[in-house]
């Protein structure tokens, strides 16, 4: 199927945004190839400072592979890939590493540890990144990241004892704990009931409102995209086939676009 | 062809194999660069585990769970397998009036071969499929991924104190399987005849050699060293899937076990050419 761009005019405008923004995130010409299949073909995609923007498309179409490109756990076939202004391919590796610890990612699945308590889960980002934290610091930081998702009681439970919704949240706090700029979500609404997903999707506007975070959602819950979206884009066939805002993409009458918002 | 082999944290390596439908050329390439890959990771190993920061936390909690942990296995099979290679020999030696050689003869096999090698067969059959399974499951719910966007180094944390508790802890838990290996042949002897623990555990000793003991001792190393390895590699590289769980574990076990051998051949081959 073949789509033209369509870029709305105010696709730049976002509900909640000052007028001149910089760019943290610019995508160029990115491909990714996997054996024979061709899963960005080519990609260009641009986000905002403070700016939600919601990534939707079929399964399979590489959502998850655009985001993980971005904080290095799949490496591009070829493009160029800018992070706060910072071209990728010319840092050299600390650097690179100092620019990524900025950006958060919230795993479709929690990636909670298993062999660890909520509180190591924590303390773990924390100790790895900023080992001078002491012990009063460190549960000074776990707790204000678990009362930020409203998971304070659940300190000294195991992954296993959670609830879905539950450990998308603990996997939030624990991305949060680092006070990332960017925050990538891979599905964060993904196997919750209505309700859950709800209080997902506020969450993660109250976080934005919180910590002026920037935000890629990937998603596939017409809710989240239109509580959480300043703009949308729409992946199909390996690019960014359309792009706008949440009312300008729900109203349009090509049935393809319109298949995304039933 | 193409292969990738996927190293978190690093960059991807990739191989390129022409003669996509040759099958034998397929397989043969297969084997080669399962070589290549695993003496990649082995080659990172000896990177990484002379680099700061240390992970002495994890090295010591690993060391907990695989070798406390497999202790009271280990020294049972050490013990039964005394018991038995004791009864089975004694008719044996009885027929030629050689019953005063049953301790030495069994504390020569037990140190020198039995010991090791049993004890390192369980090992990779316990320990070897444990981290093959635990690393392909964290590999399955991307809590692998998960530590290197935190910042962390998984490699380092998850796969080289795994590798090095493996390689620190077999050797200790040979000398126990050894140890209570003789005191199952001391128990055995008893059955029949009577022998003061204190006699019995002269005799051995008075058979035992530094040469019996030293060589056996280094060979456990190397094989704690592959089992983990081994394990370790299977499970970090193992494919996305519940499927991949089960087969990093089993394919742990399998490469693990037949590696012992290997080396144990190695080892015998290298101790009898030193000795002549």
């Amino acid at each position: 199927m073949h789509i033209d761009l369509m870029i709305s005019e105010d696709t730049q405008t976002a509900k909640n945004s000052s007028p001149v923004r910089t760019c943290v995130i610019e995508m160029r010409n990115i491909k990714k190839t996997f054996g024979k299949n061709e899963v960005l073909k080519n990609i260009n995609l641009v986000l905002n400072e403070q700016e939600n923007l919601v990534v939707l498309g079929k399964s399979g179409t590489g959502k998850s592979v655009l985001i993980k490109c971005i904080v290095g756990l799949v490496v591009p076939d070829s493009g160029e890939l800018f992070l706060f202004g910072q071209d990728t391919s010319t840092l050299r590796k600390n650097a690179l590493e100092e620019v990524r610890r900025k950006i958060g990612f919230l795993f479709q699945s929690g990636a909670l540890y298993d062999s660890m308590s909520v509180r190591e889960n924590l303390e773990f980002p924390l100790r790895r990144q900023s080992g001078e934290y002491g012990r009063e610091k460190l549960n000074e930081l776990v707790t204000e990241s678990l009362q930020n998702v409203g998971l304070s009681e659940a300190i000294d439970k195991n992954p296993s004892e959670l609830s879905g919704g539950m450990r998308k949240r603990l996997g939030l706090a624990r991305t949060l704990i680092l006070k990332p700029e960017i925050m990538l979500y891979d599905e964060p609404t993904t196997g919750l009931d209505p309700i859950t997903a709800r209080e997902i999707s506020n969450l993660i506007l109250d976080i934005q409102k919180k910590y002026n975070t920037s935000s890629i959602i990937i998603t596939h819950d017409v809710q989240c995209a239109k509580l959480t979206a300043n703009r949308i884009i729409v992946i199909n066939e390996g690019v960014c086939a359309v792009e706008g805002t949440f009312d300008v993409l729900a109203s349009s009458e090509d049935p393809w676009i319109g298949s995304f918002f039933e | 062809m193409k292969v990738e082999i996927e190293d978190k944290n690093e960059s991807v390596v990739t191989i390129t194999v022409n003669k996509e439908n040759d099958v034998k050329t397929t397989v043969f390439s297969l084997f080669f660069i399962e070589v290549y890959s695993l003496s990649y990771f082995t080659l990172r190993f000896f990177k990484e585990v002379f680099t700061p920061p240390y992970e002495f936390k994890e090295l010591i909690k690993q060391s907990f769970l695989i070798g406390y942990k497999s202790l009271a296995l280990i020294s049972i099979t050490g013990f039964i397998i005394g018991l038995v290679l004791t009864i089975q020999s004694r008719p044996t030696l009885a027929k030629f009036g050689a019953v005063s050689w049953l301790p030495a003869m069994v504390a020569v096999s037990i140190v020198r071969e039995i010991g090791p090698v049993i004890s390192a067969l369980i090992f990779a059959g316990k320990v070897g499929s444990g981290i093959g399974a635990e690393l392909a499951s964290m590999n399955v719910t991307e809590q692998i991924d998960a530590m290197q966007v935190s910042g962390a180094n998984p490699f380092k944390y998850l796969f080289v104190t795994r590798v090095l508790a493996a390689t620190l802890m077999l050797p200790i838990l040979v000398v126990f399987a050894d140890t209570f290996g003789l005191l199952g042949s001391y128990v055995a002897v008893n059955l029949k005849d009577y022998v003061s623990l204190h006699l019995y555990f002269s005799l051995i000793f008075q058979s035992l050699e530094f040469k019996d003991i030293v060589p056996s001792m280094i060979k456990t190393v190397f094989f704690g060293f592959a089992i983990g390895l081994i394990g370790a590699y299977k499970g970090y590289t193992s494919n996305k899937g519940t499927e991949g769980v089960g087969k990093a574990a089993n394919s742990a076990v399998v490469l693990a076990s037949l590696m012992v051998f290997i080396i144990d051949m190695i080892a015998v081959q290298i101790t009898s050419l030193l000795q002549d």
